[in-house]
């Protein structure tokens, strides 16, 4: 840099940011001094901290930085900004290990209640919110937004939009994780399910979810590629749709400004109808658009084969997302709902089937090929596998709406199987085999520290799903069938606690098979901890890469 | 980046054209089956909102050819039932609790209904099979603390003990440490006596002339001379080796020193006439009733 260049001055963005962390540090400090209960003054006090800190975080990045802006290409390459997508794979492994840590001591605790040690903060009730949210939105969240800020920057040959907005995005998601996180320990809860963070956690999740919207919208606008990669159509409405679940969901009216608690808009069957429209359409557009995303660009990179049909991946993408929006009612079978909504739930549900298959069909076929590599990358594997589960869950979800299979399956453990085999089998696989792609690439590695730990990774693993998912299927199927059988006079055969009694022996297989779950995800901890310290590193190759043509 | 399709070498079809970080797609067209289930289920969809209530109107909605509503199915459900149960239920109704027992049908009947209502009520503090569990009281012995016959099974199961409501079971054992009526070495003392009468073995050092006139003064007008408990007082029988809190010396400490006040809720709001007959037959059945 000579210094006769420009003379260096905050940006808008630097300054304005500067200006609104300040001022919220001031104001999170005055409501903690007016806070109503202490856990709104604990995350007053924890948000004017926050506040404070990024206000000199920005102000060291701002003295440190040379004078110009950031070049969005040099030499004729794009200057991918990795620094986010760095950030967001650390903290996905972090919060996975602390998830799953969580879900063994909650099956743990089923298994065995003394385990809730008689205190508040360590209870069943506290602790099953904690593990939810922290491998869905923590864990998950994550790595969504890890592998979107890295595929839609690959995938564009664009830097990321903004300068500061996406580490705002990712440090931003992560505050909000830590605030519903702590709440859910200190009893903070709104009570509805997997939306139980409270009024103020919820506003600032808005917030960044619309820098996340932007940046990415942003980025793919101003893309080099002439079309838009299947991946991110999958993000994109994975972003967008959630935002409007968020919204649509959460309409509180706190009971003070200075208080944790507030009161949903939405009353009785409609407040029911709004749940589970959010809670079915998380799993639609959270844990399976965004997944396919994922699936979309790993799977094709990792076998290093073309995708295996284009006009596959229009349709199912199009008919998926028009229909997944219409099955939440299937929740609420034979409740106060009315008929005709349960008829649209279930009957969407049923076409969603293939559309679902269509994601499927496209990451196995896209193998073809390529599938003596499965003997030789547990990384594919892996990936294949996670495709495979994929493919079980959303043929079992649209069995299980279907109303006498329903009047057997719902409120027992079968729907607790069903979810574990997707989250575990699918979600959970798919991002550790995007982790074991991403890392060595983020951090310049020429590969992964070890492929036989991620072989022990898979298998360890593939054993705890398998016998969690049929310990529940066994456990849920023997619940239904215990609650619904009658004496020849006309009598419940079992009292509920028999039906309590006899799954107490899977309740044990189910802790044993998520233990062998966290012991796998430990491993990959320890893989790419190593991958990352002592990993030999790639050459970069000094010249630009022309395009081969 | 131009387009131009090129042939994937491995199946023979055509790329879009299109490439993004390396990955290319084909053109492959969808599966037949893939397309075949898809209308499928779409055909399937269309004709199940013909029968069952499907769309919303403006102000109602369809209600499909077969009048389907989850209401009537319960409904239907529920006569069903009235009709395994049988005439019975009535008859149930309207017997006199001690009659029951004289018709073995209506008892079969009182005990199979009683036994679902106390494993869905009673279960949790007695257990499944009404074993007790400490300060619970095991209800498969003879031995009662306020009575073991019908009648009072069913008072007992109306008011509660303790419970707050006017007819509830009254009485208190007192916290003779608490109140500083007995001194430490002298509760030490009677609840070493308390054992003796049950022939458990007592602490070596004890006193047994003192324990015997500790009882004496402070124990028998509830327990009785003997110990042997009074059941109008609710006062358990010492000498019948059965222990609603245990009897270890520790335990015993415990008992008389604090006192001790457990609680059973009354069931005369929550469950309806005929409901607490069936159970307090099928209570009265399990061992010990007298």
């Amino acid at each position: 840099m000579t210094p006769s260049q420009t003379a260096k001055s905050m940006t808008h963005g630097e300054a304005g940011l500067v200006l609104v962390f300040a001022l919220s540090a001031l104001l999170c400090l005055f409501a903690a001094a007016k806070a109503l209960d202490s856990a709104f003054a604990f995350h007053a006090l924890l948000s004017s901290a926050a506040s404070l800190a990024a206000v000199i975080v920005i102000a060291n990045r701002y003295f440190a930085r040379p004078a110009g802006v950031t070049p969005q290409e040099i030499n004729g390459r794009p200057n991918y900004n990795m620094g986010p997508v760095k950030f967001a794979a650390v903290m996905s492994v972090v919060w996975g290990i602390a998830g799953f840590t969580v879900g063994l001591v909650i099956a743990l605790q089923l298994a065995w209640p003394a385990l809730n040690l008689d205190l508040p903060w360590t209870s069943f009730g506290r602790l099953r919110p904690l593990h939810t949210s922290a491998v869905i939105f923590a864990f998950g969240g994550n790595v969504l937004i890890a592998t979107s800020f890295y595929v839609v920057q690959k995938t564009c040959r664009a830097r990321l939009a903004g300068d500061l907005a996406p580490w705002f995005v990712v440090v931003g998601y992560n505050y909000f994780i830590l605030v519903a996180g702590t709440g859910y320990l200190l009893g903070v809860t709104q009570s509805k399910e997997y939306a139980e963070p409270e009024w103020y956690a919820d506003l600032w999740l808005t917030i960044v979810w619309v820098a996340y919207l932007l940046v990415f919208l942003v980025t793919i606008i101003k893309r080099k590629e002439p079309h838009i990669f299947v991946a991110n159509w999958f993000y994109l409405a994975f972003i967008v749709t959630i935002a409007v679940l968020h919204l649509g969901n959460n309409p509180a009216l706190p009971v003070s400004v200075f208080g944790s608690k507030s009161y949903i808009a939405w009353g009785g069957v409609q407040d029911a109808m709004f749940q589970w429209w959010y809670g079915h359409n998380a799993v639609g557009f959270f844990l399976t658009a965004g997944f396919l995303a994922i699936m979309y660009y790993f799977i094709p990179k990792r076998a290093e084969r073309p995708i295996y049909s284009y006009r596959l991946s229009i349709i199912h993408f199009w008919a998926l997302i028009f229909l997944y929006i219409w099955a939440g009612p299937h929740h609420l079978h034979y409740t106060a709902l009315p008929d005709w909504a349960q008829t649209l739930g279930m009957t969407f549900s049923i076409m969603l089937w293939m559309p679902s298959w269509g994601g499927m069909i496209n990451g196995l076929m896209t193998l073809s090929g390529a599938w003596d590599k499965l003997r030789t990358d547990p990384v594919l594997r892996m990936l294949v596998v996670s495709v495979a589960f994929y493919g079980m869950s959303t043929f079992e979800g649209p069995m299980m709406s279907i109303k006498v299979v329903n009047s057997l399956s719902h409120y027992t453990d079968w729907t607790i199987g069903h979810v574990h085999s997707g989250a575990l089998g699918w979600v959970g696989f798919v991002s550790f085999g995007a982790l074991y792609c991403m890392v060595p690439w983020l951090w310049d590695r020429k590969g992964l520290y070890s492929l036989k730990l991620v072989n022990w990774h898979f298998w360890v693993s593939t054993i705890g799903i398998v016998l969690y998912i049929s310990a529940m299927w066994v456990s849920g199927i023997l619940q239904g069938l215990m609650w619904r059988a009658y004496t020849s006079l006309g009598f419940l055969e079992y009292s509920f606690i028999e039906t309590v009694e006899a799954m107490h022996p899977f309740y044990i297989i189910r802790a044993a098979g998520g233990a062998l779950f966290l012991i796998g995800a430990l491993i990959m901890a320890y893989n790419l901890w190593m991958t990352v310290r002592v990993g030999e590193a790639e050459v970069q190759s000094p010249v630009a890469l022309q395009p081969a043509e | 980046m131009t387009e131009h399709p090129d042939i994937d070498q491995v199946s023979g079809r055509t790329t879009t054209g299109h490439e993004w970080d390396g990955i290319k797609e084909l053109n492959t067209p969808l599966p037949r089956w893939w397309v075949i289930t898809f209308y499928a289920t779409i055909v399937w969809a269309i004709g199940y909102w013909i029968v069952y209530p499907a769309w919303p109107l403006l102000w109602s909605h369809t209600t499909g050819i077969w009048n389907y509503s989850t209401r009537a199915e319960v409904a239907t459900e529920l006569a069903n039932l009235e009709k395994v149960r049988g005439d019975k239920m009535v008859a149930l109704g309207a017997a006199p609790l001690a009659d029951i027992a004289r018709d073995p049908a209506l008892l079969a009947l009182a005990r199979a209904r009683g036994k679902t209502v106390f494993g869905d009520n009673c279960a949790p503090c007695h257990g499944t099979g009404g074993a007790g569990a400490k300060g619970y009281p095991n209800l498969n012995d003879d031995e009662w603390l306020w009575g073991g016959s019908l009648d009072r099974i069913m008072q007992t199961i109306q008011f509660g003990i303790r419970s707050g409501h006017p007819k509830a079971h009254e009485s208190v054992m007192l916290g003779f440490g608490k109140e500083g009526v007995l001194k430490r070495d002298e509760i030490v003392t009677v609840a070493n006596y308390v054992r003796s009468l049950s022939g458990l073995l007592t602490a070596a050092g004890y006193d047994a002339a003192v324990g015997k006139k500790i009882f004496a003064d402070q124990c028998v007008s509830c327990h009785g001379d003997n110990g042997k408990g009074n059941q109008d007082l609710g006062s358990p029988d010492l000498t019948d080796k059965i222990w609603l809190y245990g009897a270890d010396e520790a335990t015993l400490v415990e008992t008389i020193g604090n006192g001790r006040a457990g609680v059973m809720p009354g069931w005369v709001n929550r469950l309806d006439p005929s409901t607490i007959k069936a159970l307090t037959v099928y209570v009265h059945s399990l061992g010990g009733g007298k």
